[in-house]
Parts: C-alpha cells; sequence; structure tokens
C-alpha cells in the first residue's frame, strides 16, 4: 500500500505545481497554448505519471526519475553561455549555424546569420505564437493528444517555449538544420520543452538534433515535438543523444503525414541516464513512406526504452523500421514497436526489424513488436532477435588471421552499419560512423567537446 | 610442416573422425578425397580451430608448435589457410575492409609494417588479377550476394593476399566452371614454391589436373584408408567408392 | 469478385455439424456460485477433506480476482450467477461393458466421429470421455494398468490416488494463476488424469473427449498428466458442443509434469461450437494450460489446432526448469464469422541449455480476429538457452484481423532468441497457378491453407492431423478469392 501513496504523492508535486505557477504558465503565453494548458493537466492528473503497470511503460520506470527536487524554467533565462566556447560542433564539413535551445527555451545567438531560403521561419514557439497564432493553431496540439500519454500531458500543462520551424510550399532547404539541445543549471532541473515543425506541400528539409548536457546535476527533459509533413513533401530527422547518465529524458516525437510525402527519423542514443523515445507516426495519406531507424549504444546503468508506433491510416502506404541496440555492463534495453493497419488501408507494405546484441550476462534486453492488422491486403512483417554476434562469421574472421576482438569489433561496426548507412547527410553518416567505432572500443564518444569534459 | 597423429573428433556425442594420420613435408601437394560425409571438412574445420569439436589427439604439430592450443587467429597467421566449402556471408563487413585488417594482422605477426592505404591497394589490384575477381565484388560486404563460383574465386583470391605456408582448399572447384576452374587453379599454383604446402579436397579428378598431387588419401568414416600416388585419383574417378567400402567392410 | 463472395457465402452458411443436442437426462444443479454450491460439488462427487479445502481456497482467491481485460478481446460481461456448475448425465456413468451404455449417448459418440467401440477394437485409442463435466468412459483402463499406467477419471484419481493428487494438484498451474484457472479449480467436475511409470513408453495414444451437452451449463474439466523418468506419452483433446443461442462457457485446465528425459506430447482439435454467422451463441474457451519440464533433458510438446469457440483465449505455455530441456508450441488458429481467439504460448527458460520453438499459423476470415500472443523469458541463469518463433497471419478477407503481440525478455548474454511474424493476404497469383492447371478456387484455397498450415498439421498423430485438415477445410472451405 505505501508503495500506491508514494506514487500518489510523486504525481502530486507535480499537480502542485502547475496550481502554483499557473499564472506563470499562462502569463505572457498565446492564447493557442493557453487554451490547452488546463485539460491537459487535468488529464495529467487522471493519469498521473505512468508506473510499469501501464502497459505502455512496461520496460521503464519512471518514477524514481521523478523524485529528486527539481527546479523548474518557467522563464527565458539570461544567458551568457557563448556558443564557441561550450561546444563546437565537430562533424566536419558540415558547417552549418546551429540554433540553440537553452533548457528547453529558444535562444536566438546575437549575430546569427539566418542563411534560411526566403519564407522559412526558425525561431522561438512562445514568439510565433504570440506574434502569428494563426500559423499555428490549426497544428498545435492536434497529433500529441494529452488523453493517451500523461507525459504529453504534462508537457502541455507546462508548455511555454521550444522551437518552431515552418518550410513554406514547394521549398527545398539544401542544407541541413542544426538545432543544439542544451542542458545547464545550478541544481537539479526539469525541463520542458515543445517544439512544432510544419513543412509544407512539396517542401523538404534536413533537420538535426543534438542534445547536450554541461554540468553534473540531475536532468529530467519531458520534450514533445509535433511534425507535420504536407503532400509530397520530404524530411529527414536526425536526432543525436548524448547526455549524461544524470539525464533522463523523455521524447514524444508525433508525425503526421500526408499522401506522397516522405518522413524517415534517424535516432542515434550513444549517451544517456535513462532515454524514452516515443514516436508516433500518422501516415494520413496514399502513398506515403515512413521510416525509422534507431541504433543505442549503451553501457553502466543506462536505460532505453524505444517505444514506436505507426498507424497506417491510409492504403497504399509504406514503412520501414529498424532499431538495433548493443548492451554493455549492467544496461537495459527495450523496443516496443507496433504496426498498426486499419481497415481498408489496403496494399500496405509494413516492415519492421529489431535487432539486440547482449555483450555482458548483466545486460538485458526486453522486446515486444507487435502487429495489429486490419486490412488484408497487406504485407508486414517484423523481426525481432536477442543474441550474440554470429559465430560462423566470427570464425571465418578469426580463421582469416583477425583476432577476437577485433572480430568482434568488426562485428558490431557491421551490426550498426546497418541502420548507420541509411544516413542521408554524408558528412553526419561518417561522422557516427566514426562515433560508433570509438563508442565500441571503449573510448567516450561525446560528439562535441565539452568545456566540461565529465565523465560522466 | 604438419604431422597429424591419431586424431579424433567428435560432435554432440557422434563421433566424425576415428584416428587420422597424417603426414605433410614443405612443398607437397596432398589430395584427399572420399564419399560425402566422410568428414573432410571435418577434418578441415579441426585444423583450422574451430571449436564446434571435441578433440583428442596424440599430437597435431603445424611448423613444429602445437596446433591444437592456438587460437583460429594464430593459426591462420602462422600461415594456416582454410578456403572453405561454404564461404559466409558477412552482411555490413565491406570486403575492403576485411582483407586490409587481414593482411595488416598477419604482418604485425611477422613483426613486418602495416601497409599503407596506397600499397594495400596496389597489392589488392595485382591480386585480384591473378584471380580475375571483379572489382564490384571487393566493394561489397564479405561474401554478400556473391555467386557460388564467385564465393570460391573470393577465397583463392583471399588466399593470394594471406600467402599461407598451408593452404587447406575444401571443394574449392565445386561450383566453378572450366574457366574459372582453370584460373582458380593458375592461382594455386603461383602461390606454389618448395617452402608451401596444400592439402586440396575434392570429389573430382579434373582438378587435380591441373594441380598434381604428391599424394592421394582417400578418407572414409572418418579413417584414411587408403593413401596412393596421383593415378589413385584416377583409379577412384574411373571405379567410384564402392570397391574402397567393400574393401572396408561396408 | 462475384466468386469470392459467393464463396465466402457458403461458409457462412455452412453448418456446425457437430451441433445436436443429446437427449439424455441429465442431473443438474441450480444456477450460481457460492461456498454452498461448491460443497455440493465436492458432496455430489464423494470427494475427500483436501479437495473441499483446495476448491474453498480457490474459490475465495477467485472472489478477489479480476477477469484479464488484456487480450485483444472483446468479452462482453459474463454473469457468473447464471450458470450451472455441475450437470451429469444422470445414467450412473461407470459401465462394465459398452453395453450398459445408454443407446443415446452412444449415438452421440458416433456423430462426434468416435466410436468407441471401434476405436477400442480397432484403432487402439484409450479414449476418456467428459461430456458436461463427467467423465463419462474411460476404455482402455485394463489393458494400460498391465503397464502400470494409470488413465482414469480425474474424480477416480482423488479417489484412488490421492496421494498423486495431492502432490501435483496446483503444482504446474497454481489455484490463483489467473481468474479462470482460480474458477475451474474451485468448481471444476471431472476431467483426466494420468500417469506415465519411470521407464514406460505408452504403447497408444491416450485420449479425451469433451462435449458440452446441457444448456447454461458451464465445462470446467481439469487434466493432470505427470510423465515419470524416461517415460513417454502422446495424449489427444478434442471437444464439441451442441448449438445454443446462449453462450456457453468452458474454463479448464491442463497440467503436465515431466521429470527426468520424459516426454509429452499433447495435441488439441478444439471444435467448440463457434456460434451462428451473425455471432450468436457459441463456446467461451478460457483454458490455461501449462507444462513444467522438471527434469533434465525432459520435452514438453504443445499441438492445437483451433478452429472453434466464440472468444478462445488460451496460452499453452512451457516452464523449462531442467536443464537441456525442451518446450514446443505448434498451432494453427482458424477465425471466422465473429469468432475472437487470443492465443499463443509462453516459454520460460530456466535451466541451461533449454530450448523452445513457438511456430503459429492463425488464419482470419469474415469479420473475425485473430491475435497471436506470445512471452518468450529467459533468466539469468539459463545460460546457452535458444528460443525460434515464427508467428505468420494469413487475411483471406478485408473484414477480418490478424494481430501479432510477442513479448521477449532475455537475460543473460549466451542465449539466443530469435522471432519472426508475417502477416499477408492469401496469395492470388498462387490462386491463379492452380486455376490455371484446372484446379478450381475453392479446391485451390484448401490445398493452399492447408499447405499453409502443414508444418504444424504434421506434428499431430495421424488419427487426429486427418480430422484436423477435414475441419479447417470446413471452417474455411472458400472463403476466400
Ligand atoms: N556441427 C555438426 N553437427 C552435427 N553433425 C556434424 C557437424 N559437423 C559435421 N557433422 C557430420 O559429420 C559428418 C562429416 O561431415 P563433413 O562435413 O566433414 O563431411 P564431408 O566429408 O566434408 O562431406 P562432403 O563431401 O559432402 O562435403 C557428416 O555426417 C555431418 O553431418
Ligand atoms: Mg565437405
Amino acid at each position: 500500500m505505501s508503495v500506491l501513496v508514494e506514487k500518489a504523492d510523486l504525481s502530486l508535486k507535480y499537480i502542485s505545481h502547475y496550481n502554483k505557477v499557473k499564472e506563470i504558465l499562462f502569463e505572457g503565453s498565446s492564447y493557442v497554448l493557453n487554451d490547452v494548458r488546463n485539460r491537459a493537466f487535468q488529464d495529467f492528473i487522471i493519469q498521473g505519471i505512468p508506473t510499469q503497470k501501464n502497459e505502455n511503460y512496461k520496460y521503464t520506470n519512471l518514477n524514481p526519475r521523478f523524485l529528486p527536487d527539481f527546479e523548474f524554467v518557467h522563464h527565458k533565462e539570461n544567458n551568457n553561455v557563448d556558443i564557441k566556447t561550450v561546444f563546437r560542433c565537430d562533424v566536419p564539413q558540415l558547417n552549418l549555424e546551429p540554433r540553440l535551445i537553452f533548457n528547453g527555451w529558444y535562444h536566438r545567438i546575437s549575430n546569427e546569420s539566418l542563411n534560411l531560403p526566403e519564407g522559412v521561419i526558425l525561431c522561438s514557439l512562445a514568439e510565433i505564437a504570440n506574434n502569428n497564432p494563426d500559423l499555428i493553431k490549426e497544428y498545435y496540439g492536434k497529433i500529441a493528444k494529452t488523453d493517451s500519454d500523461s507525459m504529453v500531458a504534462l508537457n502541455t500543462a507546462y508548455a511555454k517555449d521550444g522551437y518552431f520551424l515552418y518550410i513554406p510550399k514547394n521549398v527545398i532547404v539544401e542544407k541541413p538544420i542544426q538545432l543544439i539541445n542544451f542542458l545547464q543549471a545550478e541544481t537539479d532541473t526539469f525541463v520542458t520543452q515543445r517544439n512544432l515543425i510544419i513543412i509544407e506541400q512539396g517542401a523538404s528539409t534536413n533537420l538535426i538534433f543534438c542534445d547536450h548536457t554541461l554540468n553534473l546535476n540531475n536532468y529530467l527533459n519531458n520534450s514533445v515535438t509535433e511534425i507535420f509533413v504536407g503532400e509530397n513533401a520530404n524530411l529527414d530527422y536526425y536526432t543525436l543523444q548524448n547526455q549524461h547518465n544524470r539525464t533522463s529524458s523523455i521524447n514524444s516525437v508525433f508525425i503526421q503525414q500526408e499522401r506522397d510525402s516522405v518522413a524517415t527519423t534517424h535516432t542515434y542514443s550513444l549517451h544517456g541516464g535513462l532515454i524514452r523515445n516515443n514516436l508516433k507516426f500518422v501516415l494520413n495519406g496514399e502513398n506515403a513512406e515512413a521510416n525509422m531507424y534507431g541504433m543505442a549504444f549503451l553501457d553502466r546503468k543506462q536505460h532505453i526504452d524505444n517505444f514506436t508506433q505507426i498507424i497506417h491510416a491510409k492504403p497504399n502506404c509504406q514503412s520501414n523500421q529498424v532499431y538495433k541496440n548493443v548492451l554493455d555492463g549492467e544496461s537495459t534495453g527495450a523496443f516496443s514497436g507496433m504496426i498498426h493497419v486499419v481497415r481498408d488501408a489496403q496494399n500496405t507494405n509494413a516492415f519492421q526489424q529489431n535487432n539486440n546484441l547482449l555483450l555482458t550476462d548483466e545486460a538485458k534486453m526486453q522486446t515486444k513488436p507487435q502487429l495489429i492488422i486490419d486490412a488484408d491486403d497487406v504485407k508486414c512483417s517484423h523481426g525481432a532477435t536477442v543474441g550474440q554476434i554470429d559465430e560462423e562469421a566470427m570464425f571465418y574472421l578469426r580463421a582469416r588471421g583477425i583476432d577476437e576482438d577485433k572480430a568482434r569489433l568488426m562485428m558490431m561496426n557491421a551490426f550498426a552499419h546497418d541502420v548507420v548507412r541509411k544516413i542521408k547527410v554524408e558528412a553526419l553518416g561518417n561522422r557516427i560512423d566514426e562515433l560508433v567505432e570509438k563508442r565500441l572500443n571503449g573510448e567516450i564518444a561525446r560528439c562535441h567537446e565539452c568545456a566540461y569534459n565529465c565523465e560522466m | 610442416m604438419l604431422s597429424i597423429k591419431n586424431l579424433y573428433a567428435s560432435v554432440e556425442g557422434q563421433e566424425i573422425l576415428k584416428g587420422i594420420n597424417l603426414e605433410i613435408k614443405p612443398g607437397e601437394v596432398h589430395a584427399i578425397m572420399g564419399p560425402n560425409g566422410s568428414g573432410k571438412s571435418t577434418l578441415a574445420n579441426v585444423l583450422a580451430g574451430k571449436d564446434d569439436y571435441e578433440i583428442t589427439a596424440d599430437e597435431i604439430t603445424f611448423l613444429g608448435e602445437n596446433l591444437l592450443d592456438k587460437s583460429p587467429e594464430t593459426r591462420a597467421k602462422d600461415g594456416l589457410f582454410l578456403s572453405f566449402q561454404y564461404p559466409v556471408e558477412i552482411p555490413g563487413v565491406p570486403m575492403v575492409n576485411f582483407i586490409k585488417t587481414a593482411v595488416n594482422e598477419h604482418r604485425k605477426h611477422r613483426g613486418e609494417k602495416e601497409l599503407t592505404a596506397g600499397e594495400f591497394l596496389k597489392l589488392m589490384r595485382k591480386k585480384m588479377e591473378l584471380v580475375e575477381l571483379k572489382t564490384k565484388l571487393t566493394n561489397r560486404s564479405v561474401n554478400e550476394g556473391f555467386s557460388g563460383g564467385e564465393k570460391k574465386k573470393n577465397e583463392i583470391f583471399q588466399m593470394a593476399m594471406l600467402e599461407p605456408k598451408l593452404a587447406i582448399l575444401d571443394e574449392t572447384d565445386s561450383g566453378l566452371d572450366i574457366d574459372a576452374l582453370k584460373t582458380v587453379a593458375n592461382g594455386v599454383n603461383a602461390l606454389k614454391s618448395p617452402e608451401t604446402s596444400s592439402i586440396v579436397i575434392t570429389h573430382y579428378q579434373r582438378l587435380l589436373d591441373y594441380i598434381v598431387p604428391d599424394f592421394v588419401h582417400v578418407l572414409y568414416h572418418g579413417k584414411i584408408v587408403k593413401s596412393g600416388g596421383k593415378e589413385l585419383a584416377f583409379e577412384l574417378e574411373e571405379k567410384g567408392y564402392d570397391w574402397i567400402k567393400k574393401e572396408n567392410g561396408n | 469478385m462475384e466468386e469470392k463472395d459467393r464463396i465466402i457465402n457458403d461458409v457462412t452458411q455452412s453448418e456446425y455439424k457437430y451441433g445436436f443436442v443429446t437427449d439424455i437426462e441429465t442431473d443438474i444443479i441450480e444456477t450460481g456460485l457460492n461456498e454452498n454450491v461448491i460443497r455440493i460439488i465436492s458432496a455430489k462427487k464423494n470427494e475427500p477433506e483436501f479437495m473441499l479445502e483446495f476448491r474453498l481456497n480457490a474459490f475465495r482467491k477467485w472472489q478477489k480476482m479480476k477477469m484479464p481485460d488484456w487480450a485483444y478481446l472483446k468479452i462482453p460481461p459474463i454473469d457468473f450467477q447464471k450458470i450451472s456448475y455441475y450437470a451429469a448425465p444422470k445414467t450412473e456413468a461407470k459401465y462394465e461393458s459398452l453395453d450398459e451404455v445408454d443407446p443415446d449417448l452412444l449415438d452421440t459418440f458416433n456423430k462426434l466421429g468416435i466410436p468407441v467401440e471401434e476405436q477400442k477394437h480397432l484403432a487402439g485409442v484409450a479414449v476418456d470421455i467428459v461430456m458436461d463435466s463427467v467423465s463419462v468412459k474411460t476404455t482402455f483402463k485394463d489393458t494400460l494398468a498391465e503397464k502400470g499406467i494409470i488413465f482414469c477419471s480425474f474424480s477416480d484419481a482423488v479417489k484412488e490416488h490421492p496421494e498423486l493428487i495431492k502432490k501435483y494438484l496446483g503444482q504446474a498451474v497454481p489455484v490463483a494463476d489467473n481468474y479462470f484457472s482460480a474458477l475451474n479449480s474451485a468448481v471444476f467436475s471431472d476431467g483426466s488424469f494420468c500417469y506415465i511409470p519411470k521407464g514406460v513408453r505408452c504403447p497408444m495414444e491416450l485420449s479425451t473427449y469433451f462435449r458440452i451437452n446441457a444448456a447454461n451449463t458451464g465445462q470446467f474439466e481439469r487434466t493432470l498428466i505427470i510423465a515419470d523418468d524416461d517415460s513417454y506419452v502422446s495424449y489427444l483433446e478434442g471437444c464439441t458442443a451442441p448449438m445454443r443461442d446462449e453462450n456457453q462457457l468452458h474454463a479448464a485446465v491442463v497440467a503436465i509434469i515431466t521429470m527426468d528425459r520424459a516426454e509429452v506430447k499433447y495435441s488439441t482439435v478444439q471444435n467448440w461450437y463457434p456460434g451462428n454467422k451473425e455471432g450468436v451463441g457459441g463456446v467461451y474457451n478460457f483454458v490455461t494450460k501449462r507444462g513444467i519440464c522438471r527434469g533434465v533433458s525432459s520435452k514438453i510438446s504443445w499441438t492445437q489446432v483451433e478452429t472453434g469457440s466464440a472468444i478462445t483465449w488460451k496460452y499453452p505455455s512451457c516452464i523449462l526448469l531442467g536443464d537441456n530441456s525442451v518446450g514446443e508450441f505448434n498451432s494453427v488458429a482458424v477465425t471466422n464469422n465473429y469468432q475472437q481467439a487470443d492465443t499463443g504460448s509462453k516459454m520460460i527458460h530456466i535451466g541451461k541449455n533449454t530450448k523452445s520453438t513457438i511456430i503459429s499459423k492463425g488464419i482470419s476470415a469474415g469479420k473475425s480476429n485473430n491475435s497471436y500472443r506470445g512471452l518468450v523469458k529467459v533468466m539469468p541463469g539459463a545460460k546457452n538457452s535458444r528460443n525460434f518463433s515464427q508467428c505468420d497471419s494469413l487475411l483471406l478477407n478485408d473484414t477480418c484481423g490478424a494481430h501479432t503481440f510477442p513479448y521477449i525478455d532475455v537475460q543473460n548474454k549466451s542465449s539466443i532468441v530469435e522471432h519472426e511474424a508475417t502477416t499477408s493476404k492469401i496469395g492470388e497469383d498462387q490462386i491463379f497457378y492452380c486455376n490455371q492447371r484446372g484446379i478450381d478456387t475453392e479446391t485451390a484455397i484448401g490445398m493452399i491453407v492447408n499447405g499453409y498450415a502443414k508444418e504444424v498439421l504434421n506434428k499431430l498423430p495421424m488419427e487426429f492431423a486427418v480430422e484436423a485438415q477435414k475441419l479447417l477445410q470446413i471452417s474455411l472451405e472458400g472463403s476466400v478469392g
């Protein structure tokens, strides 16, 4: 019984905090955000922080992650961080002008040159919501439903800022857009980030989103991103998760695609304490294609849970998923992927693959691929494996004089390469190949030169 | 070069090799023939260090050192090469990367310095010509999507790259067309020297026209039941294995 | 298209051929469930005190439990007070010879396609028939007794071998394992008991036939099979029920325990009444089946062909406790009209070098929903264990659903678990190929579906394989185009 009380207490903390800061939350926020705030809050009260009894959170215990006495960031902080000194993106040739999200708030870097094509908007969500609510009100909160996931509810209740990206009709953004997500505070901090991406008909872009943590406090980052991909539009969305072991990251991404569009997500989890990636695709127009690729390397007591859902709501669509995990140390991994083909979504092709390597006896993997198929003219398949490296291939390599450790490394690289080769930004692909190799070699694979150079 | 005394090997309680004795001197070519399932590949695998088997032997030495104590990679680097009967496909491991690593591991083992990228590519091109291996194949993953014949050629290409002292060719001729057979044989012969030896496992006399053996052995039910000169291969080609089976009470 | 519709129509019209009611006098108790009812059941069966205790304990636990809601099923509310928990053919059910058996009853068996007489003399199958909860007849008891094999009704076992029952009852399936196992433990009326002594290979297939006859009754039978060291038995189970408009409840428990190097093959052809084409009536089949491979190198294999029932909720499982033990699950599940099935298996690897295989073939037609649900769990100590699962679903039209819910949990690095699943429509090109060779669509579909299920059908004993194949044909005959 005491567990129950504790659990209720835990949610209570976040409930009472809302009531305490309610005015601050509403103040200065656009009606677009405020209109759904109370409803979201009620949905959170009903659902509470999910426990492992919740089928969707069966493999991830969030509760301890909510325990620290967090500070909240309800205001944009003045930050004097000189991006050049704490961060240097070392992806060669990528040559981007990164934008910054600081503890959930979008920051304009003073002399940032907005070298984006005409009509493209990249700015703070709070700003666009206040200045041009009409642009976003059709989209905000439309696919990130607050009644089916309490983390989305909590995000929507607390949401004040994040980034907003808008690519108008037929605009092709050639250069990848990079966003850096920083966590840095004086104390343990709870961060809420809310993002919105609208890609109109015929438009196209690559977005690279990198996570970084700058000091050793406990962080809990609860972010929600809604992405609308218009007819015949194209999106490649890269996420590089690279945070320290005291960070918990709950990352919910919702993507709705219209006909003839292609959307691809690439999720690289190189480091992190607890990572929960919720990724939901709705294929809302015929002939749309969705691809989801994920690769995670974990060690120590790290935990990753990739939770994907793909709804084939219209006929003639295609989806691919490949998720791979390499688990070392006492790390634990979970994958739960659901493919739902609704009635009459004929001629659907849906493919899903989840492969996992356990490197130690302490590492654990739980996987739950699911198919819910209500149309008949479909080709759907999923496969999941948990195991070690193919012994026959190992023998072949060793018989050619390659020693066991090196052979193992080659095999692990090969295992990862399947996913890495899907990266279309070449410089990024090469860099990730390198990072993967470093990571597998046991070198710390931070993808930036962190000024703090912590070992967490 | 290689000396095997009284080798037994079994898998899951089933005895496959039942007392093999074989002596191979530098410069010699030994052919091993025998019906399907007689244990030829098992012998090759045991020598290369595959650990699926329970092995007992009075002695197996390779270049004067105890072979059984060594890991597969050490055996390889010492100069033992196995051309696999069924080369495995390794998706995701690029061919070039694979063979470069192997070559450099061999060089390190011999105390030589690693090849630079340029040197390596030059060497690779040379050896590829030797077995007429198409460039497109080295751009793929190891053996992935190779035809049966291409896999075999790839084995000989790797052998040419690694320059072993003892090459064991397990049915390298199976699946090759007649031109490819010649190319492969030429490749093998090009590497022949008074210091190197080979074991050629085959079902067909025709390979032995190109790679002329000094000795032919017949392996049957896990034992070498007959040994002779190259004429034995002709005899087998002509008469089949029945007479061997009869002689051995079966 | 028209052809397709016609064929679908044909199938939905096709009659459930086991839907007759046998008109024999039945001893039936009032509907309702309370402690008193349980005492009555126990008393009617002249049970010893420990059995009554077992039942009451189970009942108390059941009262605190909730109906499971995690399956992909829409289960209408069940009023457990409206069910009669004991119905037995009134004729005293113990006969010295078949001549004494009520002719109506014999007729029933004949209609079921189990000619008891014939089987007794020709097929050599020992049959235990459970009709409305009571074991009616066990054939071949004596022949088996010579080998030391005990094969009898559960009630007889309670009386004649209480020590075995006491020892093993509730071991593989704990009373409170789930809602329906608890209910069964409280009210089960009869079932079969089988014990194969050390070193004995049972010389014939053992078989149980289940039939629900009386209206408003539930069937709650219980089967317990113990295979001692180095023994072997193959066990068959079949079931049918009359057509009735109201739903009937079947909540059975089957438990298997194998000792060192013992092997049990358990095969089921489940053909309870599925309801009519509007989805009215039919049996709710909520069954708990579990085997424990206690001994080293022991093996349990479950093979099932599921064509009947309105709702099926069933997950035959293996707990692989002994080192080197092996678990197998082979299943063909067909759903048509408004049938719903949520079935699959659990493989729990505890011992070292344990192996398991799951082969599941789902076939959905009509407006039915067919789900595979499975769990493969490899515990930290189960070093070098291996599982392979293959779950395929075949969809025969655009109004049905096929779903797959596997759960995989691996806790050591030396084990390998592989799961593959595919869902697809029956191949038009295959049908066309057959057509082109002069085979009509209906036959072609039968061939394709049987081919699709063959891997599993092949695992059935001969006597059953034929029946299962026929059943597949009847359930689906040309329901596709
Ligand atoms: N890992 C293994 N597990 C079980 N049996 C094996 C294994 N390896 C070999 N065997 C058996 O041992 C016997 C010898 O096999 P081997 O591959 O050595 O024959 P072979 O002489 O090379 O035949 P072939 O001419 O067909 O290539 C065969 O019966 C084979 O099935
Ligand atoms: Mg061979």
